[in-house]
Formats: structure tokens, C-alpha cells, sequence
């Protein structure tokens, strides 16, 4: 019972407490240390004396304490008299109590685990363990790695901060969208990596889809009116918004136009929708906003076939403006083929496939493979669809060709 | 904090371009030197001989083995260097994009081993 109270306040206030104690000890090991100790004290001290009116400030101030004993513990004094860090430890209390101060924190932790001297990978799982609390074991099992290879990457990564001085700061305005830019991509990557992970067995992994929003929504507080911020929360919304129609009971995987559109979350759409509506208000266009609106458009029709494809084609031309990109190329092609014309959209995508960077994507051959099963050019279809087999790493995605090509 | 600024580079191609162009390259290098210099934290650095010049020593088993050339050969040779004392890694890296080795070359920055122990917040401890 009481372990379950204290898991809940980490969740919920533990990267909160952490960023501050970070900004305080100057240092993401010791701070996080102090923290763990902060949380078996409470183990302690709780059931004697009751849950306390405030558990974070609790834990925030046991820490800071925690961490200032060893200070004087280890004789690191002689820079600090020991009034001065008194003093600090009680203005951290004081300022704590300001909500400024503690947005400043977070987003700083949120900039500096996402910063761009780190590999994106390690950025991911550094972002998950301190501002999302997520433990080793937690993070292997998201990212199908090894704990010691998380574990290694995390000492790593908080090795490299300390190391070559990436500050503990939001960047200045100059340096802002860039930045921002890289923290998105960040949560971009944790979210695709719940939504379809390519090795695993499972298509969606709820829990990772979750964090990311987690973080995005944090963000989008922390840092309000951030167009592409506001349309990425939107379009991971609206994707996450049909997660219980993409599977059925067995775990197959269930094609867009073949779901149950009564399971999607309708109020999580109409949210997302809103939101991103604000977004455009802002009149910073970008590619977050794009991919959103492709979706909403997805996510608003209210059976497959009220798809509106030729407003869907020319968003993604838009979005290949932005990341031109051939796997952007591809999903246009498809766009224009369902909107316009098959045989132009095969022809797109017999072009994108001459250059060659495509040549193991195994969406590419699914893609061709679905346009000449409606074209009705079934001998070609079935080459496509073993190609793409014969390519595909995610075993719901492999289950799911391997019947569209049965039934042929 | 001392970070060094190791600029690599195509030496070959450095070297092939017109009269015009490479003067334009060595004026590059004299601004971005200039500005460097004025906002105080300089602490060294050069161009580099072309890796003609170079001659590796190692030593096995006592004895030493020297021979022509670089210690390995590769696309991009190191041409140059900046040594810069800045309080943090953004503040090197926007040196390092300012720096003409960074258009077209690339520049690597390494913080240097110093005796203090540094933390976040810039507190020597």
C-alpha cells in the first residue's frame, strides 16, 4: 500500500523533484542519488508518522538534506562554509513554492537530456528515466534492449553532461528552434517506437506511446503557443486515439480502412482536433502540424471511404516540402493513387523505388503490392507482397501480409 | 572550461583551389580568428603543415617505430586547431559553426582534461 503511495508520487512529482535537485548539486548522479535515498526514508518514516500533508515537498526537502550531509560528510566544504549551503538548501525550499522556478527546471531537465551532443537513443532513455522516472528495466523492456545497455547508455550520457559542461539551461532564443526541434524529434522517436516497433511481436506498445505523450503534454505546458510542439502532441493523439481498432482479440493487425471506427476514441479526437486548430491559428507552419492534419482527416471521416484522399495528397506534398524525404515520397504517392489515379501512384512509386534508398523498406512493396491488387494485377501483387514479406521485421505486420497475399 | 576546436578537412581539396578562392578561405579563417580573439577566449591554435609533414612515432616493446604520413589515413585530414576557454559546451559548439572549418569540413570539439572537478553549475569543487 505504501509502496504503491510512494510509486505514485514519483511518478506524478519525482521528475519535478529530480530537476530541481539537479539544478542544486550541479550534478544528475548525486542528485538522483539523494533522491533514492529520499524515497527509502520514506519508507521508513511514513507508516510512523503518517503520510505527510505534501509528499513531494517531503521528499524535496529530505533530499536536499540527504544531499547536504554528504556534502559535509565528504569535507567538500571548503568552498561553501557551511552557512552558505544552509542558505542555499533553504532559498531551493523557498523558490520551490514558486511555480516559475519549477517550470524553469523542468523544462531545463527536458532540454539537457535532449540535447544534440547526445545520441538520440540515449537522449530517449535519458528523457524517460529522470523526467518520466522510468527504471532501467522499464526502459530495456521499451526499447527490447539489455539492462546493461541501457544502464550503460544512461552512464554514458549523464557522463558526457557532466563532462563537457552541456549547461543546465534553457537554450537563449537564437539557439531555441533548433533545440526545440531536437526535443521533439526526441519524443517523436520514443512515441513511433511504442507505436509500431519493428522487432517486436506486439504492434502497439501502449506504455511508451503513453510516456511520450506524457512528455509532450508537459512541454506544451511548460512552454505554451510552440505551433509544432502543439501538433505533435495533436497527431500522437490522434493516432493514439485508434489504438484499440488497429488489433483485434488475436493480435493481428487490423489495415485503417478495415477498423471498427467506433472504437476509436472519439473525445481524444475531438481534443487533438482543437488543439491543432489552435496550432495553425499561430501561423507557424511545420511538419508536425502537417502530419496532424493528415491524420485528423484520417481520424474525422466517419467510414473508410469518406476518406478525403485528394486533400490528404496535397498535404503531403506540403510535407515533402519539409522533409523531403523518400519514405514522405512514398506515402504521397499512395495519397495521390487512392485520390487521383492508381496507375499514376504505381508510376510514383516505381520512380522512388528506381533510386534505390527504399530497397529493404518493406512498406515500399506492401504499398505497390495493395495498388495492383486493386488494380486487379494479381501476379504482380503477389511478387510485391513477398518482397515485402520476405523484408518485414515486426511479426503482426509479417502476419498481416502473409494473409492479404492468401487471399489473393 | 577548455575545449579544443580540431578542425578536419579535405587537404587535397583545400590545396587545389584557385588563387582567388583559397585567399577568400584565409580571410575567412583572419575574421573568424579576429572575433575569437576579441571576445577573450582564445587560447591558442594554428593551421597545421599538410599531412606531408607528418611523421608518426610509436613505440613496441621498447622500440620505437617511426614512420611517414599520419596515423591513419582517412577522408578528412586534421588541419588546424582552436584551443577556447568557455563556460559551456553550447557556447564551444556555436564556435565551432562559426568556425570556416565547419562549411563543407568538419569540427570536432573535445573538452580538455583539467585538475578540478567540474559540475553543471560551474562550481569547482
Amino acid at each position: 500500500m505504501l509502496a504503491r503511495t510512494i510509486e505514485t508520487v514519483q511518478r506524478r512529482e519525482g521528475g519535478r523533484i529530480l530537476a530541481g535537485l539537479i539544478r542544486l548539486c550541479g550534478n544528475f548522479d548525486v542528485a538522483e542519488d539523494a533522491l533514492q535515498e529520499a524515497y527509502i526514508r520514506a519508507l521508513a518514516d511514513w507508516p510512523k508518522n503518517g503520510l505527510p500533508n505534501n509528499p513531494g515537498a517531503w521528499l524535496t526537502r529530505v533530499a536536499q538534506r540527504i544531499w547536504l550531509d554528504r556534502r559535509r560528510h565528504e569535507q567538500k566544504l571548503d568552498v561553501l562554509t557551511d552557512e552558505a549551503l544552509e542558505l542555499l538548501v533553504a532559498d531551493t525550499s523557498a523558490v520551490d513554492e514558486n511555480q516559475n522556478h519549477i517550470v524553469d527546471d523542468q523544462l531545463r531537465l527536458i532540454f539537457t537530456c535532449c540535447h544534440p551532443a547526445l545520441a538520440p537513443v540515449s537522449q530517449a532513455a535519458l528523457a524517460l528515466n529522470t523526467i518520466c522516472q522510468l527504471n532501467v528495466a522499464e526502459i530495456a523492456r521499451a526499447f527490447l534492449e539489455s539492462e546493461t545497455t541501457i544502464a550503460q547508455r544512461l552512464v554514458r550520457a549523464k557522463r558526457k553532461i557532466t563532462e563537457t559542461r552541456i549547461p543546465y539551461e534553457v537554450p537563449t532564443p537564437e539557439l531555441l528552434p533548433a533545440r526545440l526541434d531536437a526535443v521533439l524529434s526526441v519524443i517523436y522517436l520514443v512515441f513511433n517506437e511504442g507505436y509500431t516497433a519493428s522487432y517486436a511481436n506486439k504492434l502497439i506498445r501502449v506504455d511508451l506511446c503513453s510516456e511520450a505523450i506524457r512528455l509532450i503534454q508537459l512541454l506544451n505546458t511548460l512552454m505554451p503557443n510552440q505551433a509544432e510542439a502543439m501538433g505533435l502532441e495533436a497527431m500522437m493523439q490522434l493516432h493514439h486515439a485508434r489504438r484499440d481498432a488497429r488489433q483485434d482479440a488475436a493480435g493481428n493487425l487490423i489495415p485503417l480502412d478495415e477498423q471498427d471506427r467506433s472504437e476509436w476514441h472519439t473525445v481524444a479526437i475531438q481534443d487533438a482536433t482543437r488543439l491543432l486548430n489552435s496550432a495553425m491559428r499561430l501561423s507557424q507552419p511545420g511538419a508536425y502540424q502537417i502530419e496532424a492534419a493528415i491524420a485528423a482527416l484520417h481520424c474525422t471521416a466517419l467510414q473508410a471511404s469518406d476518406t478525403d484522399w485528394p486533400q490528404i495528397s496535397a498535404l503531403y506534398g506540403a510535407l515533402w516540402r519539409h522533409r523531403p524525404t523518400d519514405v514522405i515520397a512514398l506515402n504521397a504517392a499512395v495519397a495521390y493513387a487512392l485520390a487521383f489515379s492508381i496507375d499514376g501512384g504505381l508510376a510514383r512509386i516505381e520512380k522512388i523505388a528506381a533510386r534505390g534508398t527504399l530497397a529493404n523498406y518493406h512498406l515500399l512493396y506492401a504499398a505497390k503490392a495493395d495498388l495492383l491488387r486493386q488494380k486487379g494485377c494479381l501476379d504482380l501483387a503477389r511478387t510485391a507482397y513477398e518482397n515485402a514479406i520476405a523484408r518485414c521485421e515486426n511479426q503482426t505486420e509479417k502476419r498481416y501480409l502473409e494473409k492479404r497475399l492468401q487471399s489473393l | 572550461m577548455q575545449y579544443m576546436l580540431l578542425i578536419y578537412g579535405n587537404e587535397a581539396a583545400w590545396t587545389n583551389l584557385p588563387e582567388a578562392e583559397l585567399s577568400k578561405g584565409y580571410q575567412a579563417y583572419m575574421d573568424f580568428t579576429d572575433e575569437i580573439v576579441k571576445s577573450g577566449c582564445m587560447r591558442g591554435g594554428s593551421e597545421l603543415k599538410p599531412i606531408a609533414t607528418a611523421t608518426t612515432v610509436r613505440v613496441k616493446n621498447g622500440k620505437t617505430i617511426t614512420t611517414d604520413g599520419p596515423f591513419a589515413e582517412t577522408k578528412e585530414q586534421l588541419g588546424g586547431y582552436y584551443l577556447i576557454d568557455v563556460d559551456t559546451l553550447d557556447e564551444a559548439l556555436s564556435w565551432a559553426a562559426k568556425c570556416p572549418g565547419s562549411w563543407g569540413g568538419s569540427v570536432e570539439v573535445r573538452p580538455l582534461v583539467q585538475d578540478v572537478e567540474v559540475s553543471l553549475n560551474g562550481v569547482s569543487t
